[in-house]
């Protein structure tokens, strides 16, 4: 058990530290990963820390090879992450599809650099959003989530375990070189305040046991290798045995499943934070480190007699409609600042299912965007 | 010993499985098959404690077929999973089965990596001289001016030896057998897996459909016939000039060496970490 969790003590820590403790809180005991700017303090930290609780860092020799030796350990039965930013995250779409398909728990970390290819390495950006829903091919279930603090590296990265655990589904976090680099005081809750959630494993006798057979989740229980369940894991579309499959009736209840599993559990896995939004007029929907100057710009549109709210993105996808949708109604006007030309201004106008006006405002020159900016655009609307 | 196949068939092939298999009749894929059950069913180990893992091509189809705990990874990338399972389980007994495109091409990368980092696994690579499942496309061990798909005008590359890659990369036990050579072959698999060691037995295969057909060598007969005429045992080519090895299939173990395997060296690491915290995180 991290010390780190177990004291209430205030410490000082960066973003990509405070991801650190919150896998080792969530119970990752496994690692793999290749250098990157901005995300390197992540494998550095593990490679400290891992080894003394049992665990296993590995540096391996790119990112293809960190995410398949991820998902490796994971159907091994250990908790497992990797972390990278951009361009790695390029290289691991490939296998990504496969713990999707799969349906292999684990973490991928982002920390967002700005882009295309080698792009900006040390300036932050928010451009990887619709490539993280979307960068594997053909249609998956994936859970994006999106950090905005110090805190909320810690405790977001424990959500990102549990829903990778509870759903088996790998689930992408999203940092920017913002949060990750940004040091703040932060007091980690102790680990026995901390919900951690496992995979279930199957209960029922091996002969019994059908690997890719949902219960009434969806979800099927999980038998690590090794553990007398063999079975068979593959990344072509396969039937309940897991054995691969051309009929069509199969394929289609494989894709319903993997749709339904995250359908249901929108409630559980669309996260939001709303501030000043139950009388809001005018609203702000950001993400990551911008919800904090976001949230800076609306107190200080309220000083000036603004009924502005604002409306934070925890979980970027599934897209959380439930929530947005309704503000919507409610608003004149929403703005969405973000470090891209506008990746999830696009998902707010697709649930705009009324006359809301949706103002953009983007980002892409390297520059974190600051509440001055976000309260100029506020007091227009 | 001579084990009988209905012995094979029925402790290691899934009962639950839909057969026939995907492999065009005369593919070396299943001799390699057989060769590996019998290495394993000499070592006794339990079907729970394997781990058969694959990639992408007609090799990657065996652990389907096969009662063991199976991973059909991505093209290039079984040695990526099989690392992970293996140091997160490291009393599992771990086999990657590769095909030469896979294992070299696009999964070369992680070979020589694998064979460098030496962790206790084994890799099998058969080795039959192009891509088959996608209809006979050069691959990097494609002879010079060899017929292929991508190469009807003769292949203008050179192939290079799979089994001398992984000597120098690094790999603790290096051998290589053909089909022809079967019994050999499952000895060599048995003598790989109970090696502690990244240890790489590389099969010399048949592609009589996609390979042997543009090339004029005949069916499956006369391929693995050709394979008997150009085998020479390892001691035998140590005698042997680099002109008469030309055309050659050096075959038994290239390479036998004892190296710290990095399983058993990160429990070392384990220990520092410990010590050096003093328990703390």
């Amino acid at each position: 058990m991290p010390e780190s969790a177990q004291t209430t003590a205030r410490q000082l820590l960066q973003g990509n530290e405070a991801v650190v403790h919150g896998a080792l809180a969530a119970g990752c005991r496994f690692f793999a990963g290749y250098p990157i700017t901005p995300a390197s303090e992540i494998a550095e930290h593990l490679s400290v820390l891992l080894p003394a609780v049992d665990g296993t860092f590995i540096q391996m020799e790119d990112e293809i090879a960190s995410i398949g030796a991820v998902i490796g350990a994971s159907l091994a039965g250990v908790k497992a992450m990797t972390a990278t930013s951009g361009p790695g995250f390029s290289l691991m779409q490939e296998n990504l599809g496969f713990a999707c398909v799969a349906e292999v728990p684990c973490v991928i970390v982002n920390v967002m650099r700005g882009g295309p290819s080698t792009g900006l390495p040390t300036s932050p950006a928010q451009g990887d959003v619709q490539m993280a829903r979307w960068g594997t091919h053909g249609d998956h279930p994936v859970v994006v989530l999106a950090v905005s603090s110090v805190l909320d590296s810690f405790s977001i990265t424990v959500k990102a375990f549990n829903i990778a655990e509870k759903y088996r589904v790998p689930v992408i976090l999203l940092s920017d070189e913002v949060v990750a680099h940004t040091r703040e005081a932060v007091q980690l809750p102790p680990q026995n305040e901390i919900k951690v959630v496992d995979r279930i494993r199957p209960s029922m006798p091996p002969d019994w046991y059908k690997p890719y057979e949902g219960d009434n989740r969806g979800v099927p229980p999980m038998a690590a290798f090794g553990d007398g369940y063999r079975h068979h894991v593959t990344g072509l579309i396969h039937d309940e045995h897991g054995y691969p499959t051309q009929n069509r009736k199969e394929i289609e209840s494989f894709h319903e499943r993997m749709a339904r599993k995250i359908s249901r559990g929108f409630p559980d896995i669309q996260m939001t934070r709303g501030f000043h939004t139950r009388d809001a007029e005018v609203l702000v929907i950001a993400y990551g480190s911008v919800a904090r100057s976001a949230l800076r710009a609306v107190e200080d549109a309220r000083s000036k007699g603004l009924k502005a709210g604002l409306l934070q993105l925890i979980t970027l996808f599934p897209f959380p409609r439930s929530t947005v949708t309704p503000l919507l109604k409610q608003c004149r006007a929403v703005l969405v600042p973000e470090m891209n030309m506008g990746q999830i201004s696009r998902e707010v106008q697709r649930v705009n299912q009324c006359d809301c006006r949706i103002v953009k405002h983007n980002r892409v020159d390297g520059q974190f965007i600051t509440p001055m900016e976000i309260t100029r655009d506020l007091l227009k609307l | 010993m001579v084990i009988p196949a209905q012995t094979l068939r029925h402790s290691f092939l899934r009962h639950n499985k839909k057969f026939p298999h995907v492999w065009c009749p005369g593919c070396g894929n299943g001799i390699v098959m057989a060769a590996l059950l019998r290495a394993i069913y000499r070592l006794d180990v339990s079907k729970d404690d394997i781990v058969l893992a694959s990639g992408i091509g007609c090799s990657g189809r065996m652990p389907t077929y096969l009662d063991f705990n199976t991973l059909h990874t991505t093209h290039g990338r079984a040695l990526t999973f099989a690392t992970g399972v293996k140091l997160a389980r490291p009393s599992l007994n771990v086999v990657a089965i590769m095909g030469d495109g896979d294992a070299t091409a696009i999964g070369g990368n992680h070979f020589i990596h694998a064979a460098r980092r030496n962790l206790n696994l084994t890799a099998i690579i058969i080795n039959n001289s192009i891509y088959g499942m996608t209809g006979g496309q050069y691959s990097p061990t494609t002879p010079f001016g060899a017929r292929s798909t991508t190469s009807v005008y003769g292949h203008i590359e050179h192939d290079f030896s799979i089994a001398e890659l992984a000597v120098t990369a690094g790999a603790s036990f290096v051998a290589r057998a053909t089909v022809y050579h079967a019994e050999l072959m499952d000895r060599l698999i048995e003598q790989a897996m109970r090696k502690r060691g990244f240890a790489v037995v590389e099969v010399i295969s048949n592609c009589h459909v996609q390979y042997g057909r543009r090339n004029k060598l005949g069916g499956a007969v006369e391929m693995i016939r050709r394979f008997k005429e150009q085998a020479v045992t390892v001691s035998r080519a140590k005698r042997m000039s680099a002109e008469e090895l030309e055309g050659k299939i050096t075959i038994g173990v290239l390479k036998d060496r004892e190296l710290p395997i990095s399983t058993e060296e990160y429990k070392k690491v384990r220990q520092r970490a410990r010590a050096s915290r003093g328990g703390k995180v």
